[in-house]
């Protein structure tokens, strides 16, 4: 079976390299080499198949992932609040093998030997790589919070802040708490994931208690001084559609939990919840620090904004979420995929043995439901600044929604749609 | 077959660039920040209810986002997003798209 997949592989590999050839020039088409992407996700997915595709098949691309199934994190909280299916934000990766030729492997890599350009897979043995790209997303420090920090409290205390086996778990257990009851979200200091997410997670599920189980109250226990995104649409929901429902505490980061009693321990505070649903402090994932790149506050990657590479180790490209991050730039599943294919563009161009582009763009989107069909977006646009060598917003553009209202419910389900199929289609 | 046009064009311009110039590639790298929500290279998903871009005339394109600019057409997130793009992008993000099929 492996072996077929890689005969497949080369074939195509081999067929797309020709045709390349006809066609090649130094702008894209004569770049050759062997690109392993570590991590299917939004950035991921969106660098492999764009390096297929912006190369015409010159270059080969070997996607490692631990999943056998994309799993989306944006629309999960739908799931989480009853109106969606994990279905619905579930998408294959066949197409990437099949219509772009993307090898897909699913393992763990383990280790990153960065001198020798080689990554160690936890069943797949050493692969050898032109460049790398690590776009791991992140991985939770368990450790700042004592007593989440073992299996079993985090399979009672669960944080869904990735999607997939925790997404179900919460709804299930928001489905198993009596009416009356209370489910508290804690979110972490910024930078976090998704900034509004949390603020989103609250309205459905609130929006989910109003219709079933309406003496039932959310608590949001955050960390950071204020609302992180769309306050002011945020609050005027939360008064709007779920009045008395849900209680807003800032300044209030969990420092530890007891798992028997469902408790939130705070510096001065504690509070205790039917359902507990931590998101704790993250970081960038594991693989990052293991492959002894440079991590900014030991946390995120530090990265050249024209070529996504590590600051520290050439040949190592770091995408999305793990990256510590431009002003202003939020942790987004939308921004991985600009990082994806800003990536894929200068990975040709340093292949092709051109520099990479001078004048990046990339640009955000990021839609909430307050309810399943109302939404709020905010949008900003990023151009590269030479003098600062960093992404800067655009003074100007971007912005929020007016207010809230269900046009942008469809064309929020439409946006997941068309960055599905531009990442794996 | 499609792609022959614009990569001799592009040839071009490779050979002549060096690094402080434009990139090749700089219109269709931009036009890639727009796939998100208008699908790769503009072929949007049917039924998504998102502009399909690709093969729309480029003057269409470059009115309609002038509108979005101005504020002349109403939107819910193009005004926004169209600010932060230079006349000049937005040239070539058209350009890009109308090439597509």
């Amino acid at each position: 079976m492996m072996l077929m997949k890689r005969r497949d592989f080369l074939k195509v590999g081999a067929a797309a390299g020709a045709m390349a050839s006809l066609y090649g020039c130094a702008g894209g088409g004569s770049a050759r080499g062997h690109v392993v992407v570590v991590g299917g996700g939004y950035g991921g997915a969106t660098v492999a198949k764009y390096l297929r595709m912006w190369s015409e098949g010159g270059i080969q691309v070997t996607l490692i992932e631990r999943n056998p199934t994309f799993i989306s994190c944006p629309i999960s909280n739908l799931v989480i609040g009853g109106s969606k299916t994990m279905e619905d934000i579930t998408v294959s990766y066949d197409n990437l093998k099949s219509k772009w030729g993307v090898r897909v492997i699913q393992d763990d890599v383990v280790g990153v030997d960065s001198a020798k350009r080689m990554v160690k897979l936890a069943k797949g043995g050493d692969m050898s790589y032109d460049r790398l790209v690590l776009s791991p997303g992140v991985d939770f420090m368990f450790d700042q919070i004592p007593g989440l920090n073992n299996a079993a409290a985090q399979s009672k205390i669960l944080h869904a802040w990735k999607a997939g086996p925790q997404t179900i778990a919460l709804r299930q257990q928001l489905e198993a708490m009596k009416d009356g009851g209370t489910y508290a979200i804690a979110i972490p200091k910024a930078p976090y994931r998704c900034p509004p997410g949390p603020y989103e997670r609250a309205c459905l599920v609130a929006n989910y208690f109003k219709k079933t189980k309406p003496k039932s109250k959310v608590v949001i226990l955050d960390a950071n001084e204020d609302v992180q995104s769309k306050k002011g649409l945020f609050v005027k929901a939360w008064n709007d559609l779920y009045k008395g429902m849900i209680e807003y505490r800032p300044n209030s980061e969990v420092k530890d939990v007891d798992v028997a009693t469902n408790t939130a321990v705070m510096e001065f505070d504690k509070f205790t919840a039917d359902v507990l649903n931590v998101v704790p402090p993250h970081r960038a994932g594991d693989i990052a620090a293991k492959s002894g790149i440079k991590l900014v506050n030991n946390r995120w990657v530090d990265i050249n904004w024209l070529s996504m590479e590590s600051t520290s180790t050439p040949g190592i490209h770091v995408l999305g979420d793990a990256i510590f991050p431009a002003p202003t730039m939020p942790k987004s599943g939308h921004m991985a995929n600009q990082h994806g294919k800003l990536a894929a563009a200068a990975i040709i161009n340093m292949l092709s043995g051109l520099e990479p582009n001078p004048a990046p763009v990339v640009m955000n989107t990021c839609y909430s439901f307050v309810d399943e069909k109302n939404v709020i977006h905010v949008a900003s646009v990023h151009q590269y600044d030479a003098a600062t060598k960093v992404v800067q917003p655009v003074k100007g553009a971007g912005g929020i929604s007016v207010a809230r209202n269900e046009l942008e419910g469809k064309v929020a389900m439409g946006w997941a749609k068309n960055i599905w199929a531009d990442m794996l289609a | 077959m499609k792609l022959f046009a614009p990569l001799a064009a592009l040839c071009l311009l490779a050979t002549a660039s060096v690094s402080h110039a434009a990139d090749p590639n700089l219109g269709r790298n931009l036009a890639a920040t727009c796939a998100n929500c208008h699908g790769t290279n503009g072929h949007a998903v049917k039924g998504s209810g998102m502009d399909a871009l690709a093969g729309m005339e480029k003057a269409k394109i470059l009115q309609k986002l002038a509108d979005f600019k101005s504020g002349d057409k109403p939107a819910s997130i193009m005004h926004q997003i169209s600010k932060g793009y230079t006349d000049a992008q937005l040239d070539l993000i058209a350009t890009y798209f109308a090439a597509q099929k």
